[in-house]
C-alpha cells in the first residue's frame, strides 16, 4: 500500500507528460499510435490487436485448465467484455488462427429483464439481437430466462467433488493424446472435421424450456405464452415480487448474481459442460474485490476474483478476460467491430450511492482517471491472495458449504478473536431478549420430524415441513455464510425465495438434525469437530 | 478577424451512453461558426446544452467527461490528441463509449 502512494505521485506527473501528442507506436515504432493503455504505452492498431489476442491465448495457456476437446460454456451477457470473449474464442477456433484453440464452446445467455422491470417487447428485441450475434458464431447457444429459476431442482446447490489428481501430468497427457489423434487421421482435415462434428452447428431449440424435463411449471395458465417464452406470467410476477421484497439495491444485485450463477451452473450440468468462462474484466474484478470486502466476503476473495473458481466441484468457473481493463476491451470492440448488445441492468442510471457495488465502481473509476495504475494495482494484489484454509472440501460430507454461494462455512469461526465472533455474540445477546415466537414453531417442527423419522430417513421426511417452516429458525441462518445472511435478511419474507433454495435448506437442516441425533453412534475416527452447529 | 466556417461533426454514443440521448447512437451535427476554432471542451458544453436529454452528471463532470467514458477522435484515443484541447476539424468523428457497464 505504501507503494501505491509513491506510485501515484509519479503517475500524476507522468500523466502531464503523456498528454503530449505522441506519434509512434512504442512497439513497432513505425505506425502512428492509436491508443494508450496502462500508464503510458501507446500502441498502433496492428500491434494492439496482436497484444490483445496474445494476452488471451497466454491466459489460457498459462493456467492449463482447459483441456483439448473439453466442452466449455461461455456465459455471454451481451455486454462488451463477454462479447469480446466470444469474439476471441471465435477467432481462436477459426481455421486461420495459428495454433488453434482446442476446446468445444457453447453459449448461454441469462435474460434478466424480469428483475429490471423491462417490458416483454424490450426483452424480445434484446433476445433477438443477441440471437443473431450467437448464430453467426456457429456455436450452440441457449437463452435462459430468469423466471426459470422457479423450476430449478434443489440439486443445483450441491457441489460434486471427485478425487484430486495431478493436474499438470493430466494436461500434458491430454494434449499429447489429442495431437496424436489428429495426426493419425488420414488427412489433417479429418481432425478439424471431428472437432466440428462435436460442436453441433445448428441452433439449440431456444424456445423450448430448458428445464422442461423438471416440469414444475403450472400447465393451465400459460397457453398464450407457451409459444413464445418458456415461462409463465406468474413466474415473472414471482421474480418481481422477490426483488421487490428486498429493500436495498445492494441485496438485489447480490441476489441477482447468485440466481444467475445457479442458472448457468444448471445449464452447464445438464448440457454436459465441465467449464464455464465468464467475461469479467480487470476493472470489473477490481470493483468486485473491494465491494466484496465491504459485503463481508473477504474470506472468499481468492475464489470470487481469481482466475478459476473451483467451489462447485464438477464445474470450474474461469475468467480469461481478467487481465483486460475495460478501456482495452472497449477499444478493441470499437476498432475491430465486435458486436455487443447493451442491456440496462439493475443499477443503470442509479444515483452514485444507490448500492455498495455501484459506489465502489464509481470510486475506483474516478480514482483510475487520475491514477491510471489503480486497477492494475488492485489486480496484482488480488493475485497474491491465497486462501488460508482449504476452500474446497475434499469430500462433500466433511465441511459444510453456504446454501447460496457454496463457499465453505465456518471459516470465520476458526479464529478465536475474529470480528465475526464479536458480531454473532452481540446478535445472540440482543435476540435473547425478544419474545420467542420463532422458537415455538421450531420446536413443533422438531417434534413432527421426530415422529416421522422412524418411518422415512432421507427423502420425503415430514410432510408438514415445506409448508409450515418458513420461519427464521436459527438453523436456517447457520446454513448461510455471513454475506448471504445479510442478503437474505434484507428480504421481507423468506417464502419468496425460489422453491429449490427452500427445499435444499430443509434437506440440509434435516440432515444436521439427524446427524446430531445419531452422533453418539458414529465411529469416532470421523472428524466432525468443526461442523457441529 | 477570420470567422471559422461552421463545421460538421459526426458523433457516436455507445456502451450505454446512448441512454442519455434518447437511445440515439449516431448524431450528425453542425457546429455554428465562431471566431476561435472549436475544441473538445467547447464541444462538450455544446452537447450538454443541445443534445443531452437527461442526467447531465452521468455524462459530464465539471468541464470534462465523467470518468469511465472513453473518447475516441477519429478512431484514436483522445489522450493522444490532446484531450480537451484538441481542435476540431470538419468531418471529424467523435465517439463516446461508456465503460461503466461491464458485461
Amino acid at each position: 500500500m505504501c507503494d501505491l502512494d509513491e506510485g501515484s505521485n509519479e503517475d500524476s506527473m507522468g500523466r502531464d507528460s503523456v498528454k503530449r501528442i505522441s506519434s509512434k507506436c512504442m512497439k513497432c515504432k513505425e505506425s502512428p499510435a492509436l491508443l494508450i493503455i496502462r500508464v503510458g504505452d501507446a500502441f498502433c492498431r496492428n500491434c494492439f490487436k496482436e497484444y490483445f489476442v496474445h494476452k488471451f491465448r497466454a491466459m489460457l495457456g498459462k493456467n492449463r485448465l482447459v483441456f483439448p476437446g473439453e466442452k466449455v460454456l461461455l456465459a455471454v451477457s451481451g455486454g462488451p467484455s463477454s462479447s469480446s470473449l466470444l469474439f476471441q474464442v471465435q477467432e481462436g477456433l477459426s481455421h486461420k488462427a495459428s495454433k488453434k484453440l482446442r476446446f468445444v464452446p457453447g453459449i448461454v445467455h441469462i435474460e434478466e429483464g424480469a428483475a429490471c422491470g423491462k417490458t416483454l417487447e424490450e426483452r424480445t428485441k434484446i433476445v433477438a439481437d443477441l440471437k443473431s450475434i450467437f448464430s453467426t458464431s456457429g456455436f450452440p447457444f441457449v437463452i435462459v430466462y430468469l423466471e426459470e429459476v422457479f423450476s430449478l431442482p434443489s440439486s443445483v446447490l450441491q457441489s460434486i467433488f471427485s478425487l484430486p489428481t495431478e493436474k499438470d501430468d493430466l494436461y500434458k497427457d491430454a494434449v499429447a493424446g489429442f495431437m496424436q489423434s489428429c495426426h493419425t487421421s488420414v488427412k489433417k482435415n479429418l481432425c478439424h472435421e471431428t472437432v466440428a462434428q462435436e460442436t453441433t452447428l445448428t441452433e439449440d431449440h431456444t424456445h423450448a424450456s430448458l428445464l422442461s424435463t423438471h416440469a414444475h411449471a403450472n400447465e393451465t395458465s400459460i397457453s398464450a405464452f407457451r409459444g413464445k417464452f418458456p415461462f409463465s406470467p406468474e413466474q415473472t410476477e414471482a421474480v418481481e415480487k422477490l426483488f421487490a421484497s428486498m429493500k436495498t439495491l445492494t441485496a438485489k444485485e447480490e441476489m441477482l448474481q447468485t440466481l444467475r450463477k445457479h442458472l448457468i451452473l444448471y445449464t452447464a450440468r445438464i448440457k454436459g459442460y465441465s467449464k464455464v468462462m465468464m467475461g469479467d474484466s480487470c476493472t470489473r474484478l477490481a470493483v468486485k474485490l473491494l465491494a466484496n470486502i465491504c459485503l463481508g466476503r473477504g474470506a472468499f476473495l481468492a475464489m470470487d476474483t481469481g482466475f478459476s473458481d473451483p467451489r462447485h466441484g464438477d464445474i470450474t468457473i474461469i475468467r480469461p478476460m481478467r487481465e483486460y481493463s475495460a478501456k482495452e476491451i472497449a477499444f478493441y470492440n470499437k476498432l475491430f467491430g465486435v458486436p455487443s448488445v447493451f442491456t440496462a441492468g439493475l443499477n443503470t442510471k442509479a444515483p452514485e450511492k444507490a448500492s455498495i457495488q455501484h459506489l465502489t465502481e464509481s470510486f475506483i473509476v474516478k480514482l483510475q482517471a487520475d491514477f491510471p495504475s489503480t486497477v492494475s494495482t488492485i489486480y496484482r494484489t488480488s493475485e497474491k491472495l491465497n486462501p488460508r484454509y482449504s476452500q474446497t472440501p475434499a469430500d462433500d460430507k466433511g465441511t459444510e458449504t453456504c446454501l447460496l454461494c457454496s463457499c465453505v462455512l465456518g471459516i470465520e469461526l476458526r479464529d478465536e478473536a475474529s470480528a465475526f465472533r464479536a458480531i454473532s455474540i452481540s446478535e445472540e445477546l440482543s435476540q435473547s431478549k425478544k419474545p420467542e415466537g420463532g422458537q415455538v414453531s421450531s420446536s413443533t417442527m422438531e417434534e413432527c420430524c421426530a415422529e416421522n423419522k422412524m418411518e422415512t430417513l432421507e427423502s420425503s421426511g415430514c410432510s408438514c415441513q415445506s409448508r409450515e417452516r418458513r420461519n427464521t429458525t436459527p438453523d436456517f441462518w447457520s446454513l448461510l455464510c455471513y454475506s448471504c445472511k445479510l442478503v437474505v435478511k434484507d428480504m421481507t419474507s423468506l417464502d419468496l425465495l425460489p422453491e429449490y433454495i427452500l427445499e435444499e435448506a430443509n434437506r440440509r437442516q434435516r440432515r444436521t438434525q439427524i446427524k446430531r441425533e445419531i452422533q453418539e453412534y458414529l465411529l469416532t475416527s470421523e472428524d466432525d469437530a468443526d461442523t457441529a452447529p | 478577424m477570420k470567422m471559422a466556417a461552421p463545421i460538421s461533426i459526426h458523433l457516436e454514443f455507445g456502451g450505454g451512453a446512448e441512454l442519455l440521448f434518447d437511445g440515439v447512437k449516431t448524431h450528425h451535427v453542425t457546429l455554428p461558426s465562431q471566431s476561435e476554432p472549436w475544441d473538445v471542451k467547447q464541444l462538450l458544453e455544446w452537447i450538454k446544452a443541445n443534445l443531452l436529454k437527461e442526467r447531465p452528471e452521468l455524462f459530464i463532470q465539471g468541464t470534462t467527461v465523467r470518468p469511465g467514458i472513453l473518447v475516441l477522435i477519429n478512431d484514436a484515443d483522445w489522450e493522444l490528441m490532446g484531450e480537451l484541447d484538441y481542435k476540431l476539424q470538419d468531418q471529424d468523428n467523435i465517439v463516446f463509449i461508456s465503460t461503466l457497464h461491464g458485461g
